[in-house]
């Protein structure tokens, strides 16, 4: 199958919406607030409380409401709203969350067990109640094929599916394949994705392909959104996610029952709206031509500009620099890497190279293949001209999405609730696999 | 009357892996067979790619023992361009590595295999007093042990029951009869399940600090590393030695003591030999001590055959062939991995009643049997223990002696399940000490002045045509690549990971891989509950996606073979 993924992209770009600006409404706060105390009244499904974990923690009220301020600015809201921002984070043990593996490298369920900085993030780990996780369940074999269908069956239309990893296509889909019945990965996804309130795909490979969507593409790789019509879904790129993205992402549907504002390719804004370039700790190397030119050299040394390199910075959408990973311990540029700009899609054909892109023989074309990094680089780093042609490039790329999005996804714009789930079907989608792993 | 077991998929494992199972009257299994379930062809896509960047791609074979692909690869593409690392280099790959030691056997104990031998739910009826007592059984610093402590772990467990819902915990094989160990030695070893979910952050910040995060590190390039800033900053370097200290401190007062008491419960069937497998052992050698290529290791190579101590046989990696008799791929002729050239050649499943099964007396994988002078071999922590006891390593004789010692067990006892699942212990406590002394090197060496961190060597020269290859010691074993330059390109690119090893399924001469011949003679308590299975697989610690991902760069275009209707058959 040759997907031509400008076009796909172009096409999908979902649903999108404005930032929360400073003016929210006050019918905005009473809605987050009836959407909380509707959740309350659940019971939780996984028995821990945060409260509880913070106090065993020994973190005390004054450092999680620091905590409740910085993730409130980090998801663009008020201050008005870190009492709900508070609350969402207590009561996320009522969302359900089904977490399934296609092609990954599990990269993303291993972020997802680190976590990073604030360290209430991590106790938020433990209160999500994660239904299905086959890397960390008790359960093999047809006991945890049964887990996931209870999991379905008793959560149907509320429950978020977290999608890791590409899903493949070639040979009928078997190059990805779970279950007693060897169920192909695609159509795992798409079973389950029914009775989905919200998709999130986590990790480059589930976001857009990623490596086993790289030049030849060898297994037909598909991205979560290229398999996935009709439920809303959130991209949480990078290789592997910034847990704390995916926090955010959690905490923002907990609290509004909506998926956050997203840009053209389906990520949430507070994440990926800034360029990694504009808040890089190196940016007045940048600005004042200070160079690494060779690994290990006197400016290295320096800490100076990684963009002669290979560094992506500037084409690459993430909070990388501001949240770092790993509790705030580095981040690749921390480290004297560039950034492989892998946030962005097809990053592995345009971006992953240690060099920068006018010395780099790239078969594939950029995404919008305009090349404006190319001519840049051959004007020999202007540095207004390189970030202005960049930011321009994205400020039309978005304008574009924009418009199409708004033509051909108008039921997704954000001010109205997700489409409900379609009704539970009368027998479990997967019935044909419960028969049985034995046979005499 | 026989019984055929299809497990798929096994949970607690990176990547996707069933195993089939033929079972006599006593429950027994009599038969193995092991496939894993996705492909991604990631050979394929580095062909033609620039070598520099093949690290980072190669790396994302596997996010779990995430940066072995990395380092691998950089090693291969150094090896084929002639570059030698410098000191800080090969110092802080070291302290990289070691970092993905200490935080992945942790975690594979407690996070992927502890469920095999500890029963939750059993862990609720214990007195958390006495509990305080079996930990201090095996260490006089226990970790994190109190009544308090264990009775709120008992909290969290019965609030998870009450729900109804034991969310990760849902439908395991609470109760089974092959749990072994008391109500009390159950709670310590939950207690310590859940701070392991603490402490392996803080294990993998040890690799964030020089590799800038993890998983996937970044801060590799070939012909050394780029964390300049990291290494010149004495406060950087202190704080890697703080973490490094809680880690040990965990290891020593929770992982070794825990291990201990699974040893104690399981013993019987350890000296049994139960799980042994092959009985043949490989390593290639890991953690170059000194700053000569070919200079001594922490881990010397070599290879052990039939469980014989007396006898160390060298490791050559151009002995090194790989048969495809039952793997999908044209042919049945062994070739070392440079002159590699299968085609694949799918069979597909037999399919009835739902189910799918192997055609096992066919082909029935898509992992490639990799032999050592003709011998099919296990490797990974086990091996890597016995190689050296073997050469009389004293690092590894000392550390070995004294752990046995500790639990009073003949050296026979690790050959078996609950013997591999100690060596990947054992070696965790010799690691985490070499890292301090690396740390040391490291840091007396930049305290001196030297801050050279990378080889600088002329591309357009030494890429023209060159091939070489990359050996390293990874947590779950031995991994090679061997990669062939052209032009600059990458022309063909090999890689036999440890799972290959281990999770392959028969080769030409019908010999069964690891994992299958460690299966035949485990008994299950309930055919119906894979618990044994799940037991000894796991003590392998699998590593599917690192596996499954070979096929030949010269091998047929995969698009043109037929495609089967979607849920008609499965690939595994």
């Amino acid at each position: 199958m040759n997907v031509d993924r400008r076009a796909l992209f172009a096409g999908q770009m979902g649903p999108r919406s404005v930032p929360v600006s400073s003016d929210v409404d006050r019918s905005k706060r009473r809605e987050y607030r009836e959407r909380l105390r509707e959740l309350e009244a659940e019971e939780p499904l996984s028995g821990l409380d945060l409260r509880g974990l913070l106090k065993e923690h020994g973190i005390g009220r004054r450092a999680f409401l620091q905590w409740v301020s910085a993730t409130t600015a980090m998801l663009t809201l008020p201050p008005l709203f870190e009492p709900m921002v508070a609350k969402a984070a207590a009561v996320m043990n009522r969302v359900p969350v089904i977490w399934i593996e296609g092609q990954s490298c599990r990269g993303n369920s291993e972020a997802f067990l680190r976590s990073a900085a604030p360290t209430v993030d991590e106790l938020i780990f433990e209160t999500i109640s994660l239904e299905y996780h086959q890397m960390i369940m008790a359960a093999a074999g047809l006991q945890a094929d049964a887990r996931k269908q209870q999991a379905i069956k008793a959560n149907y239309g509320k429950y978020i599916l977290v999608v890791e990893g590409a899903i493949p296509t070639g040979y009928g889909g078997g190059f990805s394949t779970t279950g007693a019945a060897g169920t192909p990965f695609i159509d795992e996804v798409k079973q389950v994705s029914r009775g989905a309130a919200v998709v999130i795909a986590v990790g480059a490979c589930a976001t857009s392909g990623a490596l086993p969507a790289a030049d030849p593409n060898p297994t037909e790789a598909l991205s979560t959104q290229e398999v996935i019509g009709d439920r809303p879904i959130v991209n949480i790129p990078a290789c592997p996610f910034n847990p704390v993205n995916f926090v955010g992402t959690l905490l923002q549907f907990t609290l509004t029952g909506q998926i956050p504002p997203l840009d053209s390719q389906l990520r949430p804004r507070w994440a990926f709206g800034a360029l990694i370039h504009d808040n890089c700790e190196r940016r007045a190397h940048f600005d004042a031509g200070e160079y690494v030119q060779e690994w290990g050299d006197a400016g290295a040394k320096n800490n100076f500009c990684l963009y002669k390199m290979g560094c992506k910075g500037p084409m690459t959408s993430n909070n990388c620099g501001t949240v770092l990973y790993n509790e705030r311990t580095s981040w690749p540029i921390g480290a004297g890497h560039g950034c492989i700009g892998c946030s962005e899609v097809n990053f592995w054909d345009r971006y992953a190279q240690e060099r920068p892109l006018a010395a780099t023989n790239v078969n594939a074309p950029g995404l919008f293949g305009w090349g404006v990094e190319n001519s840049a680089d051959k004007f020999g780093l202007g540095l207004l001209t390189l970030v202005g042609a960049g930011i321009a490039a994205h400020a039309v790329a978005s304008g574009v999405a924009h418009y199409r999005g708004r033509a051909r996804h108008p039921t997704m714009a954000p001010t109205e609730p997700p489409p409900g789930p379609p009704p539970p079907p009368d027998s479990s989608p997967q019935e044909s696999e419960r028969q049985g792993g034995e046979v005499s | 009357m026989t019984k055929h077991i299809v497990v798929d998929p096994i949970s607690r494992i990176e990547g996707q892996l069933r195993i089939e199972a033929i079972v006599d009257d006593s429950n027994t299994i009599t038969e193995a067979y092991s496939a894993g379930t996705m492909f991604r062809g990631i050979e394929i896509i580095l062909r033609g790619r620039d070598p520099r960047d093949a690290g980072l791609l190669a790396m994302r074979i596997c996010g779990v023992c995430t940066g072995v692909h990395y380092w691998t690869s950089a090693r291969a593409v150094e090896n084929a361009f002639g570059v030698r690392l410098t000191k800080n280099a090969r110092l802080v790959r070291n302290l990289i590595e070691g970092s993905l030691f200490v935080h992945d056997h942790p975690v594979h104990f407690y996070q992927l295999h502890a469920l095999d031998f500890v029963d939750i739910v059993s862990a609720l009826s214990a007195n958390p007093k006495k509990a305080v007592d079996v930990a201090y059984r095996y260490t006089n610093a226990p970790y994190n042990a109190s009544e308090a402590t264990y009775r709120t772990v008992q909290a969290k467990l019965q609030s998870l029951v009450k729900t109804g819902s034991l969310g990760i915990f849902g439908n395991g094989y609470w109760g089974n009869p092959s749990y072994l160990l008391t109500p009390e030695e159950n709670l310590v070893a939950v207690s310590h399940y859940l701070d392991t979910l603490a402490i392996q952050r803080t294990a993998a910040k040890l690799m964030a600090i020089l590799g800038g995060k993890n998983p996937h590190p970044q801060s590799i390039v070939v012909g050394g590393v780029t964390c300049v800033e990291d290494i010149q900053n004495p406060a950087r370097l202190a704080q890697f030695g703080q973490y490094l200290r809680e880690v040990t401190q965990f290891v020593q007062g929770a992982y070794l003591p825990d291990v201990l008491m699974a040893g104690k419960a399981y013993a019987k069937e350890g000296l049994a030999g139960v799980g042994k497998g092959l009985g043949n052992y490989l390593c290639y050698g890991g953690f170059p001590l000194n700053d000569t290529p070919g200079g001594a290791e922490l881990f010397s190579g070599g290879m052990v055959l039939n469980g014989d101590l007396s006898k160390v046989y060298p490791f050559d990696q151009s002995a090194v062939r790989e048969d495809v008799t039952h793997s999908w791929y044209q042919g049945n002729a062994a070739l070392h991995p440079y002159q590699g050239e299968t085609v694949p050649d799918y069979t597909g499943l037999d399919r009835r009643n739902g189910i799918a099964y192997l055609k096992v007396d066919g082909k029935y994988s898509w992992l490639k049997s990799p032999t050592h002078e003709d011998h099919r071999v296990e490797v990974g922590p086990l091996a890597r223990l016995i190689v050296n006891y073997a050469a009389g390593n004293p690092t590894v004789r000392q550390a070995v002696d004294g752990v046995l010692k500790m639990g009073g067990f003949p050296p026979s006892v690790l050959f078996s399940t609950i013997g591999r699942t100690a060596a990947r212990c054992i070696e965790t406590v010799i690691i985490a000490s070499a890292m301090a002394g690396w740390l040391d090197q490291l840091q007396r060496n930049t305290a001196a002045g030297d801050l050279s961190t990378w080889t600088s060597f002329d591309f357009d020269t030494v890429s023209k045509d060159a091939e070489g290859y990359g050996l390293a010691e990874v947590p779950r074993g031995s991994l090679a690549h061997w990669v062939r330059i052209k032009e600059g390109r990458i022309d063909n690119y090999q890689v036999i990971a440890p799972t290959t090893w281990n999770a392959a399924p028969r080769d030409g001469h019908g010999r069964p891989g690891a994992y299958e011949a460690a299966l035949v003679g485990v008994k299950l308590a309930k055919p119906d509950e894979p618990l044994e299975i799940l037991r000894t697989i796991h003590s392998f610690d699998p590593c599917l996606a690192c596996s499954v991902h070979l096929v030949d760069a010269r091998g047929r275009e995969l698009g043109d073979y037929e495609v089967i209707p979607a849920g008609g058959l499965r690939q595994v």
